[in-house]
């Protein structure tokens, strides 16, 4: 949480060339097209995400200039931060929601943009849709108006946040003018204790090196944990790399993620199957490459995560205790105390048996089928604890219908679980789904900013068996007493 | 109007306090607007009114001390962390500020807040405590920032510091220029870059 802390984590390599090229710079000197004289380079994008919030600025100023999108055919569009996870079938009741999503229909019209918008089969929350689709593929440039698409990095893919201005450029030129970022790896080797799962590794990577911790680097994620995770665990972890700052995170493409692409609809076809594999297969760091900054982490030091604060850095392991006063440092004193208040928590106490109201299990972080599938197998049988209110949100159509199919609906409508429609939701609390001032959710999202989950919201991020578990008890617990050893084994590599 | 910013001569608010996230600077629920205007009304809007009330304006906020005004923002470490919405930068601008001053600056936000003509200046962590203490002393005190330059000054003593920048942005802050333009103009190349792959 401190920047003290990162002595012990960090090794510094001195930068020197040595020949060789980490994965970031193999796929970064493919797509620069030139680089202006001490300033940025000119990056080409291979593909880019839209959605209705941080578009219609874009659109606007693409007309006023008299243009076109220019090369639609790499665009595509979907509708998920402000859309209603109920009754998304009739028309949205708030007006100027309506109003974006109207705007991005009209605009992908006009463009030539494939739009996924309500009520198609491949609508979602924009960096699930983009890997299910397989649009999302090694080796590539992505970008989206949204801090969230470092979550693609896990296919080995430079994928970036960008604000509207640059939607605009990409819009404009399929390019945009970047500096290079340094180079950060983070490697996690060993086994995860049971009952630990990817979002406890990021969330312990994000207290050891702070929310600011990563800005102005480019992370690649590395090491037996990592290597040993599934493709959608692989997500979770980069989706958080900008909660530590980063530019982007990344993780080298292997048999786990070719398994995972294979056959999804827009994979390249069988005819190109082999040759893609084959320059996929070179999309990893050379053993002589450097990296301006190294952290190893212990994979056993891990235990099930959770943040007590108004950061993602925030966070403690869930048997321990809340930072006393004075191991804070003196000029974090101040947020530290403002973080305490906003959250109605008490400096040096136990995070185990706080109540909780509300529980969120969603977002682009923890939405996908294995998410639910892994919550499901977990509440098998069991109730939600009286007054706590759970909405289970999924990322996608399609993620939806998967667990209608293999019956997940049914243990969550036996438990006391709302399913919802896919969308953003309670991430943000832009659509009706806010927390209400003073509540407690647990949530499986990424942010616990003051008011992000509705004004004087309060969150307490965790993975989806942390959320679950309380669920179940109606207060913050260990879900490791909770789990029987079937479930233990199924929660591993998650 | 002329979008091109240099000099800018103001006094300054501030807000100490670090890792100001965009949640901060402009709610989610506000970003539901088409244009890129009227966004500076609900600038910090849950530390500036309580219960999302105008009617209750919260006294300890520093926007609704009537003793701090002007052009120049002044916050702690790590500013505009969190989401990539551009927002942010449009609602400080439409504030009235040209200048953010931090010790540290979020990747995104520093390169949304250039796009937008706002400057973002870093200064180092002794210097920014330097800052919020003259102003602390005399709300009134004069900072002086020049994007030709690169410094930032305070005026009644003279103290000063160099900011970096890198030398395309300064051409496009100094000329009005943005990274639009230029683009538009390298479509050749963008399309030869195209063909060879
Ligand atoms: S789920 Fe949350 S973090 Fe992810 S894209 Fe939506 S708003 Fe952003």
């Amino acid at each position: 949480m401190t920047d003290s802390k990162n002595n012990n984590f960090l090794q510094s390599i001195p930068s020197g060339d040595s020949g060789g090229s980490t994965l970031f710079e193999k796929i970064w000197h493919q797509h620069i097209i030139k680089t202006i004289e001490n300033g940025p380079s000119v990056l080409y994008i291979d593909k880019h995400f839209i959605h209705e919030v941080t578009s219609p600025q874009a659109f606007n100023g693409l007309n006023s200039r008299g243009i076109k999108v220019f090369r639609p055919a790499q665009t595509i569009a979907t509708a998920d931060h402000n859309v209603p996870t109920v009754n998304q079938h009739l028309p949205i009741k708030e007006e100027l929601s309506r109003l974006q999503v109207e705007a991005l229909k009209k605009n992908c019209e006009e463009h030539q943009v494939e739009l996924y918008g309500l009520g198609h089969p491949f609508q979602g929350i924009v960096h699930v849709i983009g890997p299910e689709l397989g649009i999302t593929q090694p080796g590539m440039t992505i970008v989206c108006g949204d801090s969230h698409t470092s979550t693609h990095g896990a296919f080995g893919a430079i994928a970036f946040g960008i604000g509207t201005s640059e939607v605009e450029m990409v819009m404009a030129t399929q390019c945009l003018l970047q500096t290079k970022p340094r180079l950060m790896r983070i490697v996690v080797e060993g086994k995860l204790k049971r009952g630990v799962v990817s979002k406890d590794i990021v969330l312990y990577i994000l207290s050891m090196i702070s929310s600011s911790g990563a800005t102005g680097y480019a992370v690649e994620f590395a090491g037996s944990a990592i290597r040993d995770l599934s493709m959608e665990a692989r997500m979770t972890i980069c989706n958080m790399s900008i909660e530590m700052g980063a530019r982007c995170g990344l993780i080298a493409p292997d048999e786990t993620t070719f398994s995972y692409m294979k056959g999804k609809l827009f994979a390249p076809g069988q005819s190109q199957w082999d040759k893609k594999i084959e320059q996929w297969k070179t999309l990893y760091s050379d053993a002589n490459s450097t990296f301006d900054k190294e952290i190893f982490i212990d994979a056993e030091a891990i235990e099930p995560w959770i943040t007590y604060g108004t950061n993602p850095g925030m966070g403690i392991g869930i048997s321990g205790h809340i930072p006393s006063l004075h191991e804070i440092e003196d000029k974090e004193k101040p947020s530290f105390e403002k973080s305490l208040k906003y959250m109605g928590l008490q400096a040096g106490n136990s995070i185990i048996g706080q109540k909780v109201d509300y529980v969120f299990i969603g977002s682009c972080t923890n939405s996908r089928i294995e998410d639910l599938r892994m919550v499901a197998s977990f509440v098998k049988g069991k109730k939600k604890a009286e007054g706590v209110e759970v909405w289970i949100v999924p990322g996608s159509q399609q993620v939806e219908k998967q667990a209608r199919a293999e019956g997940i609906h049914k243990v969550f409508e036996e438990a006391g679980f709302v399913l919802r429609q896919p969308g953003c939701s309670a991430c943000l609390g832009m659509n009706e789904d806010k927390i209400p001032a003073g509540k407690y959710c647990i949530s499986t999202s990424n942010r616990n900013f003051e008011g992000r989950q509705g004004p004087n919201a309060r969150t307490f991020l965790a993975s989806p068996l942390s959320a679950a578990a309380a669920a179940i008890t109606g207060v913050v617990t260990d879900v490791r007493a909770l789990m029987d050893e079937q479930q233990l084994e199924i929660a591993i590599n998650n | 109007m002329s979008r091109a910013i240099n000099r800018i001569t103001s006094t300054a608010v501030p807000i100490n306090m670090e890792n100001i996230d965009t949640d901060q600077i402009i709610p989610a629920r506000f970003l539901k607007g088409t244009s890129r205007d009227g966004f500076g009304k609900n600038l910090f809007r849950d530390w500036r009114y309580a219960n999302d009330d105008e009617a209750q304006p919260k006294k300890d906020f520093v926007l609704n001390n009537p003793r701090y005004s002007g052009k120049i923002l002044v916050a702690a470490k790590n500013f505009g962390c969190g989401s990539s919405r551009e927002h942010a930068a449009w609602a400080i601008k439409d504030a009235g500020f040209d200048v953010v001053v931090s010790s540290f600056f979020a990747d995104i936000f520093k390169n949304n807040a250039q796009n937008n003509f706002l400057v973002p200046v870093q200064v180092s962590e002794i210097f920014l405590q330097k800052i919020f203490l003259a102003i602390e002393n005399d709300n009134k005190v004069i900072l002086e920032v020049s994007v030709a330059n690169q410094t930032i000054t305070l005026t009644a003593t003279g103290e000063k510091e160099n900011f970096e920048i890198n030398p395309y942005k300064k051409t496009c802050l100094l000329n009005g220029y943005d990274d639009i333009d230029y683009l538009l103009s390298i479509k050749k190349d963008i399309e030869e870059y195209e063909l060879s792959r």
